[in-house]
Protein backbone atom coordinates (compact mmCIF):
# COMPACT_ATOMS: atom_id res chain seq x y z
CA UNK A 1 0.00 0.00 0.00
CA UNK A 2 1.27 3.37 -1.02
CA UNK A 3 2.11 6.00 1.50
CA UNK A 4 -0.81 8.35 2.13
CA UNK A 5 1.41 11.16 3.30
CA UNK A 6 4.51 12.15 1.44
CA UNK A 7 7.49 13.26 3.51
CA UNK A 8 6.58 16.86 2.73
CA UNK A 9 3.37 16.39 4.79
CA UNK A 10 5.50 16.90 7.89
CA UNK A 11 6.38 20.40 6.77
CA UNK A 12 2.84 21.19 5.78
CA UNK A 13 1.55 20.09 9.18
CA UNK A 14 4.17 22.14 10.95
CA UNK A 15 3.48 25.14 8.78
CA UNK A 16 -0.26 24.81 9.34
CA UNK A 17 0.08 24.62 13.10
CA UNK A 18 2.49 27.53 13.14
CA UNK A 19 0.24 29.44 10.78
CA UNK A 20 -2.77 28.91 12.99
CA UNK A 21 -0.87 29.86 16.13
CA UNK A 22 0.44 33.07 14.61
CA UNK A 23 -2.13 33.79 11.94
CA UNK A 24 -5.33 33.66 13.97
CA UNK A 25 -4.22 36.12 16.66
CA UNK A 26 -2.66 38.33 13.99
CA UNK A 27 -5.86 38.53 12.00
CA UNK A 28 -7.76 39.01 15.24
CA UNK A 29 -5.53 41.88 16.34
CA UNK A 30 -5.54 43.39 12.87
CA UNK A 31 -9.33 43.50 12.86
CA UNK A 32 -9.35 44.96 16.37
CA UNK A 33 -6.79 47.61 15.41
CA UNK A 34 -8.56 48.42 12.17
CA UNK A 35 -11.95 48.85 13.84
CA UNK A 36 -10.36 51.34 16.25
CA UNK A 37 -8.37 53.18 13.62
CA UNK A 38 -9.49 56.36 11.87
CA UNK A 39 -10.02 54.25 8.76
CA UNK A 40 -13.10 52.90 10.48
CA UNK A 41 -13.97 55.48 13.14
CA UNK A 42 -13.26 58.49 10.86
CA UNK A 43 -11.76 60.39 13.79
CA UNK A 44 -9.74 63.37 12.53
CA UNK A 45 -10.79 62.65 8.95
CA UNK A 46 -12.38 65.77 7.43
CA UNK A 47 -15.53 64.95 5.51
CA UNK A 48 -16.27 66.72 2.25
CA UNK A 49 -19.41 68.78 2.28
CA UNK A 50 -21.49 70.42 -0.44
CA UNK A 51 -20.33 73.76 0.99
CA UNK A 52 -16.88 74.01 2.55
CA UNK A 53 -18.26 75.38 5.82
CA UNK A 54 -15.60 76.40 8.33
CA UNK A 55 -16.33 76.25 12.04
CA UNK A 56 -12.96 77.89 12.61
CA UNK A 57 -14.15 80.95 10.74
CA UNK A 58 -17.68 81.18 12.12
CA UNK A 59 -17.26 80.02 15.70
CA UNK A 60 -13.76 81.23 16.49
CA UNK A 61 -12.88 84.14 14.21
CA UNK A 62 -16.37 85.65 14.24
CA UNK A 63 -17.23 84.36 17.71
CA UNK A 64 -20.71 83.16 16.83
CA UNK A 65 -22.17 81.06 19.64
CA UNK A 66 -22.77 77.37 18.90
CA UNK A 67 -26.45 77.87 19.63
CA UNK A 68 -26.92 80.46 16.92
CA UNK A 69 -27.06 77.59 14.43
CA UNK A 70 -27.51 74.51 16.62
CA UNK A 71 -30.57 76.00 18.25
CA UNK A 72 -32.07 72.91 19.84
CA UNK A 73 -28.95 71.57 21.53
CA UNK A 74 -30.10 72.65 25.01
CA UNK A 75 -33.58 71.27 24.86
CA UNK A 76 -33.69 68.40 22.44
CA UNK A 77 -31.97 65.09 21.82
CA UNK A 78 -30.87 66.47 18.51
CA UNK A 79 -28.56 69.49 18.36
CA UNK A 80 -30.15 70.60 15.12
CA UNK A 81 -28.59 71.60 11.85
CA UNK A 82 -29.31 75.16 10.79
CA UNK A 83 -32.02 75.76 8.26
CA UNK A 84 -30.81 77.48 5.09
CA UNK A 85 -32.62 80.53 6.43
CA UNK A 86 -30.06 80.69 9.23
CA UNK A 87 -27.18 80.80 6.73
CA UNK A 88 -29.00 83.41 4.72
CA UNK A 89 -29.55 85.60 7.80
CA UNK A 90 -26.04 86.85 7.11
CA UNK A 91 -25.29 85.55 3.64
CA UNK A 92 -28.15 87.37 2.03
CA UNK A 93 -25.89 90.38 2.68
CA UNK A 94 -22.39 89.01 2.95
CA UNK A 95 -20.52 87.13 0.24
CA UNK A 96 -23.56 87.26 -1.97
CA UNK A 97 -21.62 86.52 -5.13
CA UNK A 98 -19.41 83.75 -3.83
CA UNK A 99 -19.61 80.64 -6.00
CA UNK A 100 -18.93 78.58 -2.87
CA UNK A 101 -22.28 79.68 -1.50
CA UNK A 102 -24.21 78.91 -4.65
CA UNK A 103 -25.72 75.74 -3.11
CA UNK A 104 -26.99 77.83 -0.17
CA UNK A 105 -28.69 80.33 -2.44
CA UNK A 106 -30.10 77.53 -4.59
CA UNK A 107 -31.46 75.84 -1.50
CA UNK A 108 -33.06 79.03 -0.25
CA UNK A 109 -34.66 79.83 -3.59
CA UNK A 110 -36.02 76.37 -4.28
CA UNK A 111 -36.83 75.39 -0.70
CA UNK A 112 -34.73 72.23 -1.03
CA UNK A 113 -32.65 71.50 2.05
CA UNK A 114 -28.90 71.32 1.74
CA UNK A 115 -27.73 67.73 1.97
CA UNK A 116 -24.90 67.86 4.48
CA UNK A 117 -22.87 64.74 5.03
CA UNK A 118 -23.30 63.44 8.52
CA UNK A 119 -20.07 63.69 10.51
CA UNK A 120 -21.22 62.31 13.84
CA UNK A 121 -23.39 59.26 13.86
CA UNK A 122 -24.28 56.64 16.41
CA UNK A 123 -25.98 53.39 15.40
CA UNK A 124 -29.77 53.41 15.38
CA UNK A 125 -29.88 51.21 18.47
CA UNK A 126 -28.18 53.93 20.52
CA UNK A 127 -30.30 56.78 21.86
CA UNK A 128 -28.10 59.77 22.41
CA UNK A 129 -29.55 62.93 23.87
CA UNK A 130 -27.70 66.24 23.59
CA UNK A 131 -29.81 68.20 26.06
CA UNK A 132 -29.07 66.00 29.07
CA UNK A 133 -25.33 66.21 28.45
CA UNK A 134 -25.46 69.99 28.09
CA UNK A 135 -27.57 70.38 31.21
CA UNK A 136 -24.91 68.49 33.16
CA UNK A 137 -22.31 70.96 31.95
CA UNK A 138 -20.45 68.71 29.53
CA UNK A 139 -18.60 70.89 27.10
CA UNK A 140 -19.33 70.32 23.40
CA UNK A 141 -15.66 69.72 22.73
CA UNK A 142 -15.56 66.85 25.21
CA UNK A 143 -17.16 64.73 22.53
CA UNK A 144 -16.79 66.76 19.35
CA UNK A 145 -13.15 67.76 19.59
CA UNK A 146 -11.81 71.24 18.89
CA UNK A 147 -14.73 72.22 16.66
CA UNK A 148 -13.98 75.94 16.87
CA UNK A 149 -10.66 75.26 15.15
CA UNK A 150 -11.91 72.94 12.42
CA UNK A 151 -11.69 74.29 8.89
CA UNK A 152 -13.67 71.34 7.58
CA UNK A 153 -15.56 69.51 10.25
CA UNK A 154 -14.29 66.15 11.35
CA UNK A 155 -15.17 63.70 14.05
CA UNK A 156 -13.38 64.37 17.32
CA UNK A 157 -13.91 61.03 19.02
CA UNK A 158 -14.67 57.47 17.91
CA UNK A 159 -18.20 57.31 19.42
CA UNK A 160 -17.71 53.62 20.08
CA UNK A 161 -19.30 52.14 23.15
CA UNK A 162 -16.01 51.73 24.97
CA UNK A 163 -15.47 55.46 24.63
CA UNK A 164 -18.95 56.37 25.91
CA UNK A 165 -18.49 54.10 28.91
CA UNK A 166 -15.27 55.79 29.96
CA UNK A 167 -17.38 58.67 31.19
CA UNK A 168 -20.56 56.78 32.05
CA UNK A 169 -18.62 54.56 34.45
CA UNK A 170 -16.75 57.42 36.11
CA UNK A 171 -18.46 60.75 35.44
CA UNK A 172 -16.46 62.40 38.23
CA UNK A 173 -13.39 62.15 35.99
CA UNK A 174 -15.09 64.28 33.34
CA UNK A 175 -17.63 66.57 34.90
CA UNK A 176 -16.41 70.12 35.29
CA UNK A 177 -17.43 73.51 36.59
CA UNK A 178 -15.59 76.80 36.38
CA UNK A 179 -15.31 77.72 40.07
CA UNK A 180 -14.81 81.38 39.25
CA UNK A 181 -18.39 81.50 37.93
CA UNK A 182 -20.56 79.90 40.61
CA UNK A 183 -23.50 81.96 39.37
CA UNK A 184 -23.80 79.98 36.16
CA UNK A 185 -25.95 76.93 35.74
CA UNK A 186 -24.16 73.87 34.40
CA UNK A 187 -25.80 74.50 31.02
CA UNK A 188 -24.35 77.99 30.94
CA UNK A 189 -20.94 76.73 32.01
CA UNK A 190 -20.72 74.88 28.70
CA UNK A 191 -20.96 77.98 26.57
CA UNK A 192 -19.24 80.31 28.99
CA UNK A 193 -16.01 78.47 28.31
CA UNK A 194 -16.08 79.65 24.69
CA UNK A 195 -16.69 83.25 25.74
CA UNK A 196 -13.86 82.96 28.20
CA UNK A 197 -11.59 81.55 25.51
CA UNK A 198 -12.57 84.40 23.20
CA UNK A 199 -11.73 86.97 25.86
CA UNK A 200 -8.56 85.55 27.35
CA UNK A 201 -7.16 83.24 24.71
CA UNK A 202 -5.53 79.96 25.67
CA UNK A 203 -3.28 81.69 28.23
CA UNK A 204 -6.19 82.72 30.40
CA UNK A 205 -7.52 79.18 30.71
CA UNK A 206 -6.62 76.58 33.29
CA UNK A 207 -4.84 73.43 32.10
CA UNK A 208 -8.07 71.54 32.20
CA UNK A 209 -10.02 74.18 30.31
CA UNK A 210 -7.29 74.33 27.72
CA UNK A 211 -7.51 70.56 27.27
CA UNK A 212 -11.31 70.81 26.99
CA UNK A 213 -11.14 73.55 24.40
CA UNK A 214 -8.53 71.73 22.35
CA UNK A 215 -10.47 68.48 22.59
CA UNK A 216 -7.60 66.62 24.23
CA UNK A 217 -9.25 66.14 27.61
CA UNK A 218 -9.60 62.45 28.47
CA UNK A 219 -10.73 62.59 32.07
CA UNK A 220 -8.76 63.66 35.10
CA UNK A 221 -6.86 61.46 37.54
CA UNK A 222 -5.96 64.32 39.84
CA UNK A 223 -7.45 63.34 43.23
CA UNK A 224 -8.47 66.89 44.06
CA UNK A 225 -10.28 67.35 40.74
CA UNK A 226 -11.95 63.97 41.13
CA UNK A 227 -13.14 65.00 44.56
CA UNK A 228 -14.67 68.13 43.05
CA UNK A 229 -16.10 65.96 40.28
CA UNK A 230 -17.69 63.64 42.83
CA UNK A 231 -19.30 66.62 44.52
CA UNK A 232 -20.69 67.85 41.19
CA UNK A 233 -22.02 64.40 40.37
CA UNK A 234 -23.88 64.57 43.67
CA UNK A 235 -25.06 68.15 43.15
CA UNK A 236 -26.34 67.44 39.67
CA UNK A 237 -28.14 64.32 40.85
CA UNK A 238 -26.33 61.99 38.48
CA UNK A 239 -27.10 58.40 39.34
CA UNK A 240 -23.74 56.76 38.79
CA UNK A 241 -25.08 53.32 39.70
CA UNK A 242 -27.41 53.38 36.71
CA UNK A 243 -25.32 55.39 34.31
CA UNK A 244 -23.64 52.39 32.73
CA UNK A 245 -26.77 50.26 32.55
CA UNK A 246 -27.58 48.97 29.07
CA UNK A 247 -30.99 50.57 29.12
CA UNK A 248 -29.58 54.06 29.62
CA UNK A 249 -28.62 54.23 25.95
CA UNK A 250 -30.19 51.12 24.43
CA UNK A 251 -33.92 51.26 24.84
CA UNK B 1 -6.40 18.79 2.38
CA UNK B 2 -5.80 22.40 1.63
CA UNK B 3 -5.33 24.11 5.02
CA UNK B 4 -7.16 27.18 3.76
CA UNK B 5 -10.48 25.40 3.48
CA UNK B 6 -11.23 25.17 7.22
CA UNK B 7 -10.10 28.77 7.62
CA UNK B 8 -12.53 29.95 4.99
CA UNK B 9 -15.23 27.82 6.51
CA UNK B 10 -14.57 29.38 9.90
CA UNK B 11 -14.68 32.87 8.45
CA UNK B 12 -17.87 32.11 6.55
CA UNK B 13 -19.56 30.79 9.67
CA UNK B 14 -18.55 33.75 11.81
CA UNK B 15 -19.56 36.29 9.20
CA UNK B 16 -22.91 34.64 8.62
CA UNK B 17 -24.16 36.28 11.80
CA UNK B 18 -23.22 39.76 10.65
CA UNK B 19 -25.99 42.02 9.55
CA UNK B 20 -26.71 45.69 9.97
CA UNK B 21 -30.47 45.91 10.16
CA UNK B 22 -30.27 47.02 13.78
CA UNK B 23 -27.56 49.48 12.93
CA UNK B 24 -29.65 51.16 10.26
CA UNK B 25 -33.23 50.71 11.25
CA UNK B 26 -36.03 51.64 8.88
CA UNK B 27 -37.13 54.57 11.00
CA UNK B 28 -37.28 58.30 10.55
CA UNK B 29 -34.81 60.62 12.17
CA UNK B 30 -34.84 64.39 12.56
CA UNK B 31 -34.02 66.13 9.28
CA UNK B 32 -33.71 62.72 7.62
CA UNK B 33 -34.36 61.84 4.01
CA UNK B 34 -37.38 59.95 2.77
CA UNK B 35 -38.15 59.00 -0.82
CA UNK B 36 -41.78 58.41 -0.07
CA UNK B 37 -42.68 62.09 0.10
CA UNK B 38 -42.40 64.32 -2.96
CA UNK B 39 -40.13 66.79 -1.19
CA UNK B 40 -37.81 63.97 -0.12
CA UNK B 41 -37.90 64.97 3.53
CA UNK B 42 -38.67 62.80 6.49
CA UNK B 43 -40.13 65.57 8.63
CA UNK B 44 -43.54 66.67 7.49
CA UNK B 45 -44.21 70.40 7.43
CA UNK B 46 -47.10 71.44 9.65
CA UNK B 47 -50.33 72.20 7.88
CA UNK B 48 -51.17 75.87 7.93
CA UNK B 49 -53.13 76.69 11.03
CA UNK B 50 -52.05 73.64 12.98
CA UNK B 51 -52.36 74.15 16.71
CA UNK B 52 -50.81 71.69 19.11
CA UNK B 53 -53.10 70.58 21.87
CA UNK B 54 -53.15 73.18 24.61
CA UNK B 55 -51.00 75.56 22.58
CA UNK B 56 -53.56 77.89 21.11
CA UNK B 57 -52.12 81.38 20.87
CA UNK B 58 -54.93 83.51 22.21
CA UNK B 59 -52.77 86.01 24.03
CA UNK B 60 -52.13 88.57 21.29
CA UNK B 61 -49.88 90.74 23.41
CA UNK B 62 -47.65 87.81 24.26
CA UNK B 63 -47.52 86.14 20.86
CA UNK B 64 -47.59 89.08 18.48
CA UNK B 65 -46.45 92.01 20.60
CA UNK B 66 -49.49 93.98 19.48
CA UNK B 67 -53.08 94.40 20.58
CA UNK B 68 -55.61 95.65 18.03
CA UNK B 69 -52.83 96.56 15.64
CA UNK B 70 -50.97 98.64 18.19
CA UNK B 71 -47.66 97.60 19.70
CA UNK B 72 -47.92 96.91 23.39
CA UNK B 73 -46.16 99.33 25.68
CA UNK B 74 -45.60 97.02 28.64
CA UNK B 75 -44.06 93.58 28.89
CA UNK B 76 -46.74 90.87 28.95
CA UNK B 77 -44.54 88.91 31.37
CA UNK B 78 -43.30 89.86 34.85
CA UNK B 79 -39.99 91.67 34.78
CA UNK B 80 -37.63 89.72 36.99
CA UNK B 81 -33.92 89.34 37.33
CA UNK B 82 -34.19 85.85 35.91
CA UNK B 83 -35.94 87.23 32.84
CA UNK B 84 -33.20 89.78 32.25
CA UNK B 85 -30.49 87.19 32.69
CA UNK B 86 -32.22 84.88 30.28
CA UNK B 87 -32.54 87.82 27.90
CA UNK B 88 -28.89 88.67 28.24
CA UNK B 89 -27.88 85.12 27.41
CA UNK B 90 -30.21 84.83 24.42
CA UNK B 91 -29.30 88.31 23.24
CA UNK B 92 -25.63 87.44 23.25
CA UNK B 93 -26.29 84.29 21.25
CA UNK B 94 -28.72 85.51 18.62
CA UNK B 95 -28.47 89.30 18.45
CA UNK B 96 -24.95 90.33 19.42
CA UNK B 97 -23.31 89.07 16.19
CA UNK B 98 -24.88 92.05 14.40
CA UNK B 99 -26.16 94.44 17.05
CA UNK B 100 -23.10 94.15 19.28
CA UNK B 101 -23.00 93.28 22.95
CA UNK B 102 -24.17 96.71 24.06
CA UNK B 103 -26.66 97.12 21.25
CA UNK B 104 -24.91 99.86 19.33
CA UNK B 105 -25.14 98.01 16.02
CA UNK B 106 -21.43 97.39 16.10
CA UNK B 107 -21.33 93.60 16.19
CA UNK B 108 -18.74 91.39 14.57
CA UNK B 109 -20.87 90.57 11.53
CA UNK B 110 -21.88 94.20 11.11
CA UNK B 111 -18.19 94.99 10.97
CA UNK B 112 -17.40 92.17 8.59
CA UNK B 113 -18.66 93.34 5.27
CA UNK B 114 -22.28 94.17 5.71
CA UNK B 115 -22.93 96.75 3.03
CA UNK B 116 -26.45 97.73 3.87
CA UNK B 117 -28.48 100.63 2.61
CA UNK B 118 -29.26 101.23 6.25
CA UNK B 119 -26.73 100.28 8.92
CA UNK B 120 -27.44 97.64 11.54
CA UNK B 121 -29.88 98.87 14.16
CA UNK B 122 -28.45 100.88 17.03
CA UNK B 123 -30.76 100.79 20.06
CA UNK B 124 -29.37 103.99 21.50
CA UNK B 125 -31.27 106.44 19.37
CA UNK B 126 -34.20 108.61 20.38
CA UNK B 127 -36.44 106.81 17.94
CA UNK B 128 -35.78 103.37 19.43
CA UNK B 129 -35.71 104.57 23.04
CA UNK B 130 -39.28 105.77 22.60
CA UNK B 131 -40.33 102.65 20.72
CA UNK B 132 -42.86 100.46 22.57
CA UNK B 133 -41.60 97.02 23.60
CA UNK B 134 -44.02 95.41 21.18
CA UNK B 135 -41.98 96.77 18.30
CA UNK B 136 -38.85 94.91 19.36
CA UNK B 137 -40.87 91.72 19.78
CA UNK B 138 -42.34 92.23 16.34
CA UNK B 139 -38.91 92.71 14.77
CA UNK B 140 -37.56 89.52 16.33
CA UNK B 141 -40.66 87.65 15.19
CA UNK B 142 -41.02 88.99 11.68
CA UNK B 143 -37.69 90.52 10.81
CA UNK B 144 -37.04 94.08 9.76
CA UNK B 145 -35.23 95.48 6.74
CA UNK B 146 -32.35 93.13 6.01
CA UNK B 147 -32.86 91.31 9.29
CA UNK B 148 -34.48 87.92 8.96
CA UNK B 149 -37.17 86.57 11.20
CA UNK B 150 -35.85 84.81 14.29
CA UNK B 151 -39.15 83.15 15.10
CA UNK B 152 -37.83 79.69 14.27
CA UNK B 153 -34.76 80.19 16.46
CA UNK B 154 -36.04 82.13 19.46
CA UNK B 155 -39.25 81.10 21.15
CA UNK B 156 -41.80 83.70 22.28
CA UNK B 157 -40.89 83.67 25.98
CA UNK B 158 -37.23 84.15 25.06
CA UNK B 159 -38.15 86.95 22.68
CA UNK B 160 -39.71 88.86 25.58
CA UNK B 161 -36.64 88.16 27.67
CA UNK B 162 -34.51 89.65 24.90
CA UNK B 163 -36.82 92.66 24.61
CA UNK B 164 -36.52 93.26 28.35
CA UNK B 165 -32.74 93.04 28.08
CA UNK B 166 -32.65 95.45 25.14
CA UNK B 167 -34.57 97.94 27.27
CA UNK B 168 -32.04 97.37 30.04
CA UNK B 169 -29.24 98.04 27.57
CA UNK B 170 -30.91 101.27 26.53
CA UNK B 171 -31.24 102.44 30.11
CA UNK B 172 -27.66 101.45 30.87
CA UNK B 173 -26.31 103.61 28.05
CA UNK B 174 -28.49 106.66 28.62
CA UNK B 175 -30.26 106.64 31.98
CA UNK B 176 -31.10 110.31 31.61
CA UNK B 177 -33.28 109.67 28.62
CA UNK B 178 -35.41 107.39 30.78
CA UNK B 179 -35.66 109.80 33.66
CA UNK B 180 -33.31 108.02 36.01
CA UNK B 181 -29.85 109.00 37.16
CA UNK B 182 -26.81 106.78 37.55
CA UNK B 183 -26.91 107.36 41.31
CA UNK B 184 -30.47 106.10 41.47
CA UNK B 185 -29.44 103.03 39.53
CA UNK B 186 -26.50 102.45 41.83
CA UNK B 187 -28.68 102.82 44.93
CA UNK B 188 -31.25 100.42 43.53
CA UNK B 189 -28.52 97.98 42.61
CA UNK B 190 -27.06 98.01 46.10
CA UNK B 191 -30.49 97.61 47.61
CA UNK B 192 -31.16 94.68 45.34
CA UNK B 193 -27.84 93.05 46.12
CA UNK B 194 -28.40 93.45 49.84
CA UNK B 195 -31.85 91.91 49.48
CA UNK B 196 -30.48 89.07 47.39
CA UNK B 197 -27.65 88.58 49.86
CA UNK B 198 -30.05 88.41 52.79
CA UNK B 199 -32.39 86.18 50.84
CA UNK B 200 -29.83 83.48 50.22
CA UNK B 201 -26.55 83.33 48.43
CA UNK B 202 -28.17 83.45 45.01
CA UNK B 203 -25.28 84.25 42.72
CA UNK B 204 -24.93 87.74 41.41
CA UNK B 205 -23.86 88.33 37.89
CA UNK B 206 -21.57 91.26 37.41
CA UNK B 207 -23.02 92.99 34.43
CA UNK B 208 -24.03 96.53 35.08
CA UNK B 209 -26.57 96.41 32.29
CA UNK B 210 -28.95 93.93 33.79
CA UNK B 211 -28.96 95.63 37.18
CA UNK B 212 -29.63 99.06 35.86
CA UNK B 213 -32.54 97.64 33.93
CA UNK B 214 -34.13 96.23 37.01
CA UNK B 215 -34.06 99.52 38.80
CA UNK B 216 -36.07 101.03 36.04
CA UNK B 217 -39.55 100.64 37.39
CA UNK B 218 -41.33 102.51 34.63
CA UNK B 219 -40.78 99.44 32.48
CA UNK B 220 -42.52 97.07 34.83
CA UNK B 221 -44.82 94.28 33.97
CA UNK B 222 -48.50 93.94 33.29
CA UNK B 223 -50.44 91.13 34.92
CA UNK B 224 -50.86 87.56 33.62
CA UNK B 225 -47.66 85.84 32.57
CA UNK B 226 -48.35 83.72 29.57
CA UNK B 227 -46.20 80.87 28.45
Amino acid sequence: MAQIFKPSANHITQATLMGLAIGVPTVWLAIAALSRSPANTKVNVPLNQPIPFSHQHHAWELGIDCRYCHTSVEKSSYAGLPATETCMSCHSQIWTNSPLLEPVRQSYETGTPIKWNLVNKVPDFVHFNHSIHISRGLNCNTCHGPVQHMQITYKGNPFQMQWCLECHRAPDRHIYKDETRPDLQPRQQVFNLYWKYQTTGLDGLSDRERALILGTFNGTDNPKEREAGKQLVKDYGIKVQQLADCSVCHY
Amino acid sequence: MNPRIPLFALAAISLAGCHTDMWRQPKGEPLGENDFFPDGQMSRPLLTGTIARGKIRKDDAFFTGAVNGKWVDTLPVPLTKALLERGQERYNVYCSPCHGQIGDGNGMIANRGFTLKRPVGNYHTDRLRKMPVGHFYDVITNGYGAMYSYSSRVEPSDRWAIVAYIKALQVSQAPGAFGVSRTEIEVARQKHEAAAGADSHSGDSHSGGSHSGESHSGESHAEGAAH
